[in-house]
């Protein structure tokens, strides 16, 4: 009885050791498969990310050449209080305020048009989804010819203000969000055309027999289930308005920007760093907006929780 | 309360046509069932009458009232999807609630109303509940709340039960019929379940390709099927189905010759197959047994063992399919076994139809 269980119990360690060395080189192959990607993630983001909290503890000199010194937090508040930031910031999210809510109410108005089943609708999605794959820099010349003052499409519709749209500091802002919107509108109805996809048309038909129109329908079902695919686009398009320059880059510049009110913070960012050669300001400020990015991500993370309720 | 009536009802989805010339009344007060196998067209045909589906010919009248241009909103029926089509951002309140709300009925009758659903159907203690937070048995309780709520002219039922397991949908099939009976409102009822449409219809409206096959009491269906697509899908097993070819004895005795054998014919039978060469035999598998006297030689392929009975599944010489339903104490063969089948008890119980037009030519 005793040299049984004795040769049960070492036949189930040494199956017991078998197992983890199996497990242990699962795990190996596991890591030398994700070794690229880590690798690849390691030096363009996690260590340009860990590097610029580094940098916001340096001051470089104005005059080039000299070395940075360390200065820890004390360049912080002087950066986060300096009048180009609080102007920038504000920029940025009057910026925000253009783009996100007019790219997201388009996106989905396309998305609810395109969602029938007519013939040659797919043409259509093409159409309304191709901005996606149009480059900043091509958009950006083709809205700067149409907002060209002697040749462009505002004078041809009769608006003309002077000094023209992208030298005014009035509509170069708006002008530089419509070509946004523009670009952000393709990807915004792909989202929206992924949602409506998802809402089963027999919730639709049941509340058409239930006696709802077609707008009861669209106000008490379509959104509501919706919700949770435009809060998505919400965060989404609302971080990729926080980056875009692109357009203000190409169409106003560096020397006109934060006259114009268009100097939006991350051109903010590249311009401290490139053109002032304040790397330590220019890391403060980008920390800021990974903050920025991080709540939106945070709080659609929560949202998302909620979706689960809705699973049938 | 409402008669609703098809008539000569196409609908077509570009060059396919899914229901094709029907022709039906549904009395007011009944509950019709619509039984078919998938693709049937019967689930067109309810959503014809929902108004979810346009009507490429006919006419389709609820309470006498042509309902072909009426908007699905104003035909007062209530439907009850397969996937209950429960709002899933309301609760079990609000969803009953939903239809009376549209309609602009006042707060107070609302909730009255709301709250004598939920209580019909036991639903009164999950009034706070979302959908997500039910049960599959309680969700389909609040779709058939939400249905009853408005006191509609119709309910349109598109397998409610199917996605529920086998105990509940016993349960369920019952308290359907009690609750239907009870508020007497004419019910269109699909599905391919023939147990559910035998044990709850007034009648039954067999449907196959697009095409109505017959309209009958359940009883009769069984028992008189017009053809041997309603032959062969109601019953379990359904009826066996021999081709064979009608041949004329000396003595004015006629037989159905068939593989493995030669049936001879009852005399009630006789004068009716005397203009018919090719015909199809129908047997019900009750009314077969193992004999070693019995005119038909088949092949036992597979032994069923069904507790109550057994099933025993044979094949002719040229492959056709027989199966004989045999109580549990009858001897069982084993598969590979030569048998022969003589039909009990009563020889009357066989069925002729047409091969051609496989229409019924004569039976019980």
């Amino acid at each position: 009885m005793t040299v049984t269980s004795v040769g049960l119990g070492g036949r189930a360690a040494a199956g017991g050791t078998a197992r983890r060395t199996r497990l242990f080189r699962e795990a190996g192959l596991a890591y030398l498969l994700l070794l690229p990607a880590l690798a690849a993630f390691g030096v363009f983001t996690f260590y340009p990310f860990l590097r610029n909290f580094k940098l916001m503890l340096y001051e470089t000199p104005p005059v080039p050449g000299l070395p940075a010194h360390y200065v820890g937090l004390h360049q912080i508040l002087p950066t986060l209080t300096s009048a180009q930031f609080t102007q920038s910031l504000v920029t940025t999210l009057v910026f925000v305020v253009l783009v996100v809510p007019i790219s997201l109410i388009l996106g989905l108005a396309l998305a609810v048009a395109a969602h029938r089943r007519l013939k040659g609708i797919g043409v259509y999605r093409m159409i309304f989804s191709s901005t996606v794959v149009s480059s900043v820099a091509v958009a950006s010349v083709v809205f700067g010819t149409l907002l060209n003052p002697v040749v462009g499409l505002l004078p041809w519709l009769g608006i003309n203000p002077t000094p023209p749209a992208l030298e005014n500091s009035t509509w170069a802002l708006p002008a530089v969000a419509v070509i946004t919107i523009w670009q952000f509108l393709g990807l915004s109805f792909i989202i929206m055309s992924a949602g409506l996809q998802s809402v089963p048309d027999e919730l639709l038909e049941a509340a058409q027999i239930d006696g709802a129109g077609p707008w009861t329908r669209f106000w008490r079902m379509t959104v509501p289930l919706l919700s949770p695919t435009i809060f998505f686009a919400l965060v989404v398009s609302t971080i990729y308005a926080f980056q875009s320059f692109g357009a203000v880059d190409i169409l106003v510049g560096y020397q006109n920007a934060a006259n114009l009110h268009a100097n939006v913070l991350i051109y903010e960012i590249v311009n401290t760093l490139q053109m002032e050669n304040n790397p330590g300001a220019a890391a403060i400020m980008a920390t800021v907006l990974f903050l920025i990015t991080l709540g939106l991500t945070l709080l659609q993370m929560r949202f998302l929780e909620r979706r689960v309720h809705y699973a049938n | 309360m409402a008669e609703v009536s098809f008539e000569g009802v196409t609908k077509r989805f570009g060059d396919s046509v899914a229901v094709d010339g029907l022709t039906l009344r549904i009395a007011d007060g009944e509950l019709l069932v619509l039984l078919g196998s998938s693709g049937c067209g019967k689930t067109t045909a309810l959503r014809l009458v929902a108004g979810l589906e346009e009507v490429s010919e006919g006419i389709i009248t609820i309470g006498g009232r042509v309902v072909n241009e009426v908007d699905p909103k104003d035909r007062d029926v209530a439907m009850v999807f397969q996937s209950y089509a429960l709002y899933p951002h309301l609760s079990v309140a609000r969803n009953i609630e939903f239809p009376l709300r549209q309609r602009g009925m006042a707060k107070e009758e609302r909730a009255a109303k709301v709250k004598e659903a939920a209580v019909t159907l036991g639903l009164d203690t999950l009034l706070d509940r979302k959908p997500s937070q039910l049960s599959g048995g309680q969700r389909q309780r609040v779709a058939l709340a939400r249905a009853i709520v408005r006191d509609p002219q119709v309910f349109l039922m598109d397998e409610p039960l199917s996605n529920l397991d086998a105990a509940l949908r016993v349960q369920t099939r019952a308290d359907i019929v009690a609750l239907q009976s009870r508020l007497s409102t004419t019910t269109l009822y699909v599905t391919h379940d023939q147990v559910e449409a035998m044990t709850m219809g007034d009648r039954i409206a067999v449907m196959s390709h697009g095409v109505l096959q017959q309209v009958a009491a359940p009883e009769d269906l069984y028992a008189q099927p017009a053809n041997t697509f309603v032959a062969g899908f109601l019953g379990s097993p359904g009826m066996n189905l021999l081709p064979g070819k009608v041949a004329h004895g000396p003595e004015g005795d006629v037989a159905v010759e068939v593989s493995g054998g030669s049936v001879p014919l009852p005399p009630a039978l006789r004068a009716a197959a005397a203009g018919a060469a090719e015909v199809v035999l129908g047997l019900r598998p009750e009314s077969l047994r193992l004999d070693p006297v019995g005119p038909l030689q088949a092949e036992v392929t597979i032994v069923e063992l069904l507790g109550a009975e057994t099933h025993v599944i044979c094949a002719t010489p040229d492959g056709s399919r027989v199966i004989v339903r045999q109580p549990p104490q009858a001897a069982k063969p084993a598969p590979g076994d030569q048998v022969h089948i003589a039909l009990d008890p009563d020889p009357a119980a066989l069925h002729l139809f047409d091969a051609v037009s496989t229409q019924r030519i004569a039976g019980p």
